[in-house]
This record gives C-alpha cells, structure tokens and sequence, in this order.
C-alpha cells in the first residue's frame, strides 16, 4: 500500500506510472475489494428475501411431513418431524471449522516467503501451508455439501419434495440456493488451489485469496442463519 | 432565442485515428462507447415503447373501439410498461452514467471495463428476449408488474409469462453487475481533490442510484425466481390452495418496485442539476442540502412501498404508517424543487432547448408530486386506485420527470458525445410539441380518473362523461409522436451537420468540460487535480463563483498551477503517443453474455414437453459461461 501512495505523490499528481497493477486509486484500496462488499450487501437483501419468506409461510403448510412436528395423513400414515437436527449440527460445524481453515489460509499466503522465527514447531511450520489450508477449506465445503445432498435425498425418501407443501418450497428453495453459493465458493477455492501448485501464490496474491475468503465467510455467516432460524427456532 | 457561439474551426468527430468499424464495436471495453450503444438501443426501445403507447390510445380514441383485441391490448400495456422502465429509462439513464461518471470524477474509464461490455450485452439480449415475442403475439400480458397468482400456469398457462419472467430475471443481472461497477468507480477512482462533497451532482445522485439497485434488485429477482420455481418446476411459492399468501409477491415486487421509481427519476434530477447550473450561471444553490435530499430520498424509498397495496387491507396500522412515510418523501424532493428554483434565481438565465427541458421537469415533476402525495392517504388513494387518475400521476413524474430530465441531459451533453450541437430550431419544435403533447395526453386522464374511469381496460362504453377526456389524450398522444419525429431528425441529423461543440459550448464548469469532444479515448491526457465544485468556472470566469461557498472549504487560492488543465483539440494525441495504457478490446463480456442467455433461454424448452433440449441448452449454456468466465479472468485486462 505504501508504494501506492507514494507513486501517486511522487509523480505529478494523478500522473499515472504506467504500470499495470499500480493505478492510483482514491481510498487506496484495490477495486476488487470494494466491488466484492458492493456484493456481498447484494447478497445480504437475496438472502434476507428468501429467509423472510421461509419465516412467513412457517406453520402455514396444509399438508406434511412438516419440520418440527409429526404429522398423520389421511390413510393414517405417520410422518416424524422431518429436520434431523444432530447430523445438520455436524454439518454446521464443518462449514464453520472451513472458515477457520480459510484464515488460516490467507494468512499462509501472505507470510509466504518471509523467513520462519527461530524455534519454529511443527504448526508454526504447518501454518505456512497455503495449498494444505486452501485445500482443507475446499474439502471441508464440498464435504457440507455431501451432508446436504445426503439430507435432500433422505427427505425425499420421506415424502417431502419442492411440490409437497411450502415448507418444502421454501426449505428446499432456500437452502439449495445457499447450497449453490458453496458449490460457486468450493469452485472457487479448487481454482485458488490449482493456481497455487501452478505458479504458487505468495503476499502479491494477496487480494485473490482475500476477496475469496470474504465470499467464503459471508456464505458462512448466512449458514448460522438459516441454521438458527430454520433448524433451532420450533 | 438561445445564441451559443459556435467554433469556427472544423475538425473531424473522430480524428485521433481510432477505430471504427463494426467489430471495434462489439469488442469495446472504452465506456464512452458503451455508454453509446447504451443510448442507441435503449432509445429504440423507447420508440418500440413510444408506439406500443400509439397503438394503446388508438384503441382508447372513442368508446367502444374495435382497433385492437382485448388480448393484444394486455400484451399491449404490459410491453408499454415493462419496455418503458426496463429498456428504455434505465438504460438511458445507464447511458449517462457510462459515459459521465468517468468523465465528471477525472477517470480514465470504470473500474471494470469488461464488467461493463457484459452488462450492455446481457441488457441488450434480455431486452430483445422480452420484446421480439410481440411480433408472434405471445408476449407477456399480465401488466409490468406481473402479480402472482395471476401470473402462475393455473391462471396464465401460455408462454407470455415465461418470456417476462426470464427477460427480467436477465435484465436484473445486468443491472446489478453495472452497479457494482460504479460503486467501485466512484468511491475509487476520483481524481485528485475530488472528494465526495465536490463531486458533480449528477454523479451524486447516480451513487445514490447504484445503491438503490444493489438493495432493491435482490428482492424482486427472489420472487421472479419463486415464479420461475413455480412455472417450471411445481412448487408452491404462489399456489392458495396449498396455503400460500397472495400478497407475498405483491410485497416483494413492490419493495423492488417502489426504490426501482427513485432509480427511475433520481438520474434526472442529477442531469437538471448540471444543466440549470449551467445555464443560470450560478452554482447550484445548496449543494450540500441536495446531496442529502437525494440520499434521504432513497433511504426512505425503502420504506414506502405499502403504498401499493392500499386496497388489499392491510389493516388501519400498516396504511398508517405507510402512509407517513410516503408523505415525508414529499419533503426532501420539495427541497430539490425550491433549490432548483432558487438556482435559477437572479441567474443570467439562457433558454436553450437543454434549459427548457429541465425547467419543464421542475414543474410537471411538481404536479405528478402533488397529486403523488393526494394518494398517500389511504382513504383518498381508495377511491383513486386503479383509476386513469393513477395513471396520469405517474405519467407526470415519468414522462414529466424522468423522460424530460433525459431529453435535457441528451441536448446538454450531445455535443459532448460526438462533438456537435443539436440544432435549436428543430430542438424548439421537438420541445414545444413534446410539452403540448405530453400535457394534453396526460392532464385529462386526472378528470378522466376522477370520473372513475379504470386502468387497464381494453374499452369503454360511451356516456359515461369520459369520451372527450379520451380523444384528447389520443390526440396528445399523436402529437407526442410528431414531437419525437422531430427529435429524432435533429439526433440523426446533428450527429454529422450540427455546428462543431468544441470543448466547452455551454460554458459549464464541471471536469467533462474541459476535454475535447468527443473525449479521446483516454479522457484526460493527465488526470486533473480539483480544488472546488466548478473547476473550469475557477479557471476561467473566476467571478461566476466568486462569494459563493462551493466548497472553497479551506477557501484555497486558485493557482493555474493547481488548477484543472485545459486541453485543446490540437493537443489530441493517442494513448499509445502518450504512454496512458488502455484495457485491451475483447469479444469475451459478448461472449459470457450469450453463453448466460443460452443458460436462461433452455428452460423454455422444459414447459414445451423438451426436457432433453432444456438439459442441453441449460448445461451446455452455463458450462460454456463458465469456461467464458475462466478465459476472461485469466487473460490480462492491459
């Protein structure tokens, strides 16, 4: 950042230096990073919309299998309440220990090439393995995403499909739509990880995986949310 | 009347050189000329929209008319309204903020360039996607607002529906992608000294436009994706008989639809707010106050847009509280109003075609906003709900507002685009017929309402008070027809007989000025550095602003040094000549474009008894957009 501000006084004001990757920019920051929060708040009022319909058309399903509670058709089937709470808290845990691995991973990439401190451990070591954290991160996702697949088709198999009732509508609407964004994120992170053992990323690369990481813990933070507000809350 | 003295010296529109031909076109990633073929395609959308409207008032001339069906006439209102907000106001308004952000804040192009291309031709073929299906007469028919159920397979099983709903659901994507790119172009890439309290108040109000988008394009692309979920796939978003609201869609269009009005007009006022400036001679009076009303208008867009829904009963809590707020929007844009007017006070006032075009926006803005706040009282709004006198109100703030704003904003900065000037004998006739025009076609419909007269009806029976108030408003209509005729021969006409602009005709005083018109590719050879609003009134007429606080903050002294470098034609040089690197022309923004459209397109196939063909067409189409995607990203911008 400090040769940002410095090209741009030293050279006759906004006198650009013709270099690429050197623009002068007025808050100092890359444009990335601004347009990646001009999303992210996108998202936000996308997801805030679909969680807001989720919450109005609960209790509002005429027939079943419903979330919470059990249901009797009218042949005098029974239908336990559908949502499996332990195994999604599982899930839960690994989308959010993702994150962590996703700090971890920028961090590796930033301190890449800079020398160990003396009496570096083995996590000290470990810490700076950016293709081992971006990977892990990666794995962590498509393994959430192995957990939802596996709760969709269970659910199917118990009755409940997007045409059932509007629990289903909406349940399945709003978590394959959040379900999608870590497909896009997994992606996105796999493209990290080839560019990595490619050419390798180091403190230069910075922005890339950070504008990832932001997107990638968004995705999480809206995750807490639909777990919270459709899975915990009755 | 208006006398601008002209340059003699003639030069060539384009002469440093550039290219172009057709492929230069399609592959550019320069603002200007997206900002270009913004204009272009949007005002053919806009003359689509202009006879789709024609036709309307034909069929309404008399009582009881057989001129078209009543199933064409819903297709027919339907496209007015869907053509008129989303392909031909928006992009025009998308049209000026591409080619003047930059411009105005001293950039060399937006912050993604290709970004920019894909959302011109992601807008362009969302927008022949939802118009070419008139021609076979299946276009969508259920009002541009499109209500659930109504428009579900139980209620509208023909293909109208999914052409609407995939076209918008197109178009959104188009609108958030630009959006995300001026965000980043005006918070990042303002020149030197331009903070945000200098910035030119068309690209204020543009910034506040942006945020509009980004919040408000989310919720209505979740409820046309329900729709979609719904039409194609079964599920049960909009089905009553499976328990589903019926306002759920009502709700989420209209805290779209209502932010989506304040997208409509607040560019507008943006460009009245550089043309009365201009032609007063006078800052524009409370420019801080300007800013805040524009961004006090829509913040408190986000919270009005019950209003809507007055007749479905809500209940007296809810209309109350909408009711409120929708009145305290009156108050901001009040301010706007006086503070135009008070611009214009003791001004040495020129009337060019530009001035009575935003002029004309103060006051048939100002009727529309009455008659707005007459109907945010929920019992007033009872009695005129779905009545003509709905329709008069928001062709006054529209066409009285929006459209008049643009018209302003396309004399202002024609000559700035391709370096000639309108020609003001046509432009008076285009003005004085359009003003005629539109008057006579729209303030009848407020008695016409006030008789009770409903909206959206194919025909009428006679005696029922209404028959004169009909055959004036077509009349007007057909005037407002001539009016564009003329419009259109001075735009086609100046392009290459117009008297040569040279930088400045108007001697106005913001950045967009002070570079040679049209702008080399580049924009400025060197970047500015701003010290105040008006720079080039600093440099040049120094009394124009002298005792006026325009945020001389620090009331610096104004030095050539410091001050913005003028740069005349005969300095025109090519970026290559001066070292500036530009982003390279690319085919690839096309080319994610169709691939994207191709996506969409597929599901067309699935209601149509082809699920292989949809699975083709929707996989093949998003694998193909992601390996575009790939190819993008990965090569070089410059």
């Amino acid at each position: 950042m400090a040769s940002h501000a410095a090209a741009a006084q030293g050279a006759a004001p906004g006198h650009d230096d013709g270099h690429a990757h050197h623009h002068y920019t007025t808050t100092g920051l890359e444009h990335r990073k601004i347009a990646i929060w001009a999303f992210i708040g996108s998202e936000c009022m996308l997801f805030a919309s679909l969680i807001a319909t989720y919450l109005i058309y609960k209790g509002r399903s005429i027939v079943g299998p419903f979330p919470h509670t059990e249901w009797v058709s009218e042949t005098g089937k029974v239908f336990p309440p559908i949502l499996d709470i332990p195994v999604t808290s599982v899930s839960t845990f690994v989308l959010l220990m993702s994150s962590f691995a996703m700090v971890l991973g920028l961090q590796a990439v930033q301190l890449k090439g800079s020398p160990l401190p003396d009496g570096a451990n083995w996590w000290t070591r470990i810490q700076r393995n950016s293709q081992l954290w971006i990977g892990m991160t990666a794995l962590l996702g498509a393994t959430f995403l192995g957990f939802q697949a596996y709760e969709f088709t269970s659910f199917v198999h118990e009755g409940l499909t997007v045409r059932t009732n509007l629990f289903g509508s909406t349940f399945f609407t709003l978590t394959s739509f959040h379900g999608a964004h870590v497909t896009v994120g997994v992606l996105w992170l796999m493209t990290l990880l080839w560019i990595d053992r490619t050419r390798g990323l180091g403190p230069k690369d910075e922005l890339i995986v950070d504008i990832a990481a932001l997107y990638w813990h968004f995705v999480d933070v809206v995750w807490i949310a639909i777990f919270t507000l459709v899975y915990l809350i009755r | 009347m208006a006398s601008i003295a002209a340059p003699t010296s003639a030069t060539s529109a384009y002469a440093s050189g550039e290219d172009t031909g057709i492929w230069s076109w399609i592959t550019t990633v320069d603002h200007k000329r997206i900002g270009t073929l913004y204009l272009w395609t949007a005002l053919t959308f806009f003359l689509i929209g202009g006879f789709e409207a024609v036709l309307i008032r034909t069929q309404l001339m008399r009582p009881n008319m057989g001129f078209v069906s009543a199933d064409t006439y819903n297709q027919l209102f339907t496209m007015h309204g869907t053509t008129m907000v989303f392909l031909a106001i928006m992009p025009l308004s998308a049209a000026f903020f591409n080619f003047l952000i930059p411009l105005q804040i001293g950039a060399r192009d937006v912050a993604f360039p290709r970004l920019n291309a894909f959302s011109y031709w992601v807008y362009l073929l969302g927008g022949i996607f939802i118009t070419l299906p008139i021609l076979f007469k299946v276009a969508p028919d259920a009002g541009w607002f499109g209500y659930a159920p109504l428009t579900t397979t139980q209620f509208a099983p023909g293909m109208n529906i999914d052409f609407w709903v995939l076209g918008l659901q197109i178009l959104g994507i188009s609108s958030l992608a630009a959006a995300f790119n001026f965000i980043t172009t005006i918070i990042n890439m303002r020149a030197p000294g331009m903070t945000l309290m200098r910035m030119p108040m068309f690209t204020w109000m543009s910034f506040v436009v942006q945020f509009l988008l980004v919040l408000a394009f989310p919720p209505i692309t979740i409820a046309l994706f329900f729709l979609l979920m719904d039409r194609f796939f079964g599920t049960t978003f909009y089905a009553i008989a499976a328990g589903a609201d019926p306002l759920l869609w009502q709700h989420l269009f209209w805290v779209f639809g209502h932010p989506e009005v304040y997208i409509l007009i607040l560019p507008a006022f943006g460009l009245v707010s550089e043309v009365l400036p201009t032609f007063s001679k006078k800052p524009l009076f409370g420019y801080n106050v300007m800013v805040y009303s524009g961004i006090m208008i829509g913040f408190l867009g986000f919270g009005v847009w019950a209003h809507h829904m007055f007749a479905v009963g809500m209940g007296a809590v809810a209309d109350s509280i909408f009711s409120m707020m929708t009145m305290l929007i009156a108050i901001p844009t009040g301010v706007k109003i006086f503070n135009w007017i008070a611009t214009m006070w003791a001004g040495e006032i020129r009337f060019t075609v530009p001035m009575k075009f935003a002029i004309s926006l103060i006051a048939m803005f100002t009727i529309g906003g009455i008659s707005g706040v007459m109907h945010s009282s929920p019992p007033a709004d009872l009695q005129q709900t779905d009545t003509y006198f709905i329709v008069a109100h928001f062709h006054y703030v529209l066409f009285g507002g929006s459209i008049m704003g643009i018209f302003a904003g396309i004399y202002h900065y024609f000559p700035k685009m391709t370096g000639r000037l309108m020609d003001e004998r046509i432009g008076n006739w285009h003005f004085w017929l359009t003003f005629i025009g539109f008057n006579l076609t729209f303030f009848p419909m407020h008695f016409a309402g006030m008789l009770g007269m409903p909206r959206r009806v194919y025909t009428y029976d006679a005696g029922q008070g209404w028959d004169a108030f009909n055959m004036m408003s077509t009349v007007g209509t057909y005037i407002l027809f001539v009016a564009t005729i003329f419009f259109i021969w001075n735009f086609l006409r100046s392009r290459t007989r117009g008297a040569v602009a040279g930088n400045d005709p108007w001697g106005a005083g913001t950045l967009e000025w002070s570079i040679p018109s049209p702008p080399p590719e580049y924009n400025f050879a060197q970047i500015p550095e701003v010290s105040s609003r008006y720079p080039l009134w600093d440099l040049k007429d120094p009394a124009k602003t002298a005792g006026i606080e325009h945020s001389h903050a620090d009331l610096m002294t104004i030095t050539d040094a410091h001050a913005v470098p003028v740069h005349e034609e005969t300095e025109r040089k090519t970026a290559k000549e001066l070292g500036i690197p530009m982003p390279f022309p690319t085919a690839k923004p096309l080319v994610a474009a169709l691939t994207m459209f191709l996506m969409f397109s597929g599901l067309l196939f699935l209601r149509n008894g082809m699920p292989t063909v949809f699975l083709i067409v929707t996989i093949g189409g998003a694998a193909a957009f992601i390996a575009t995607l790939y190819a993008w990203l990965t090569s070089p911008l410059e």
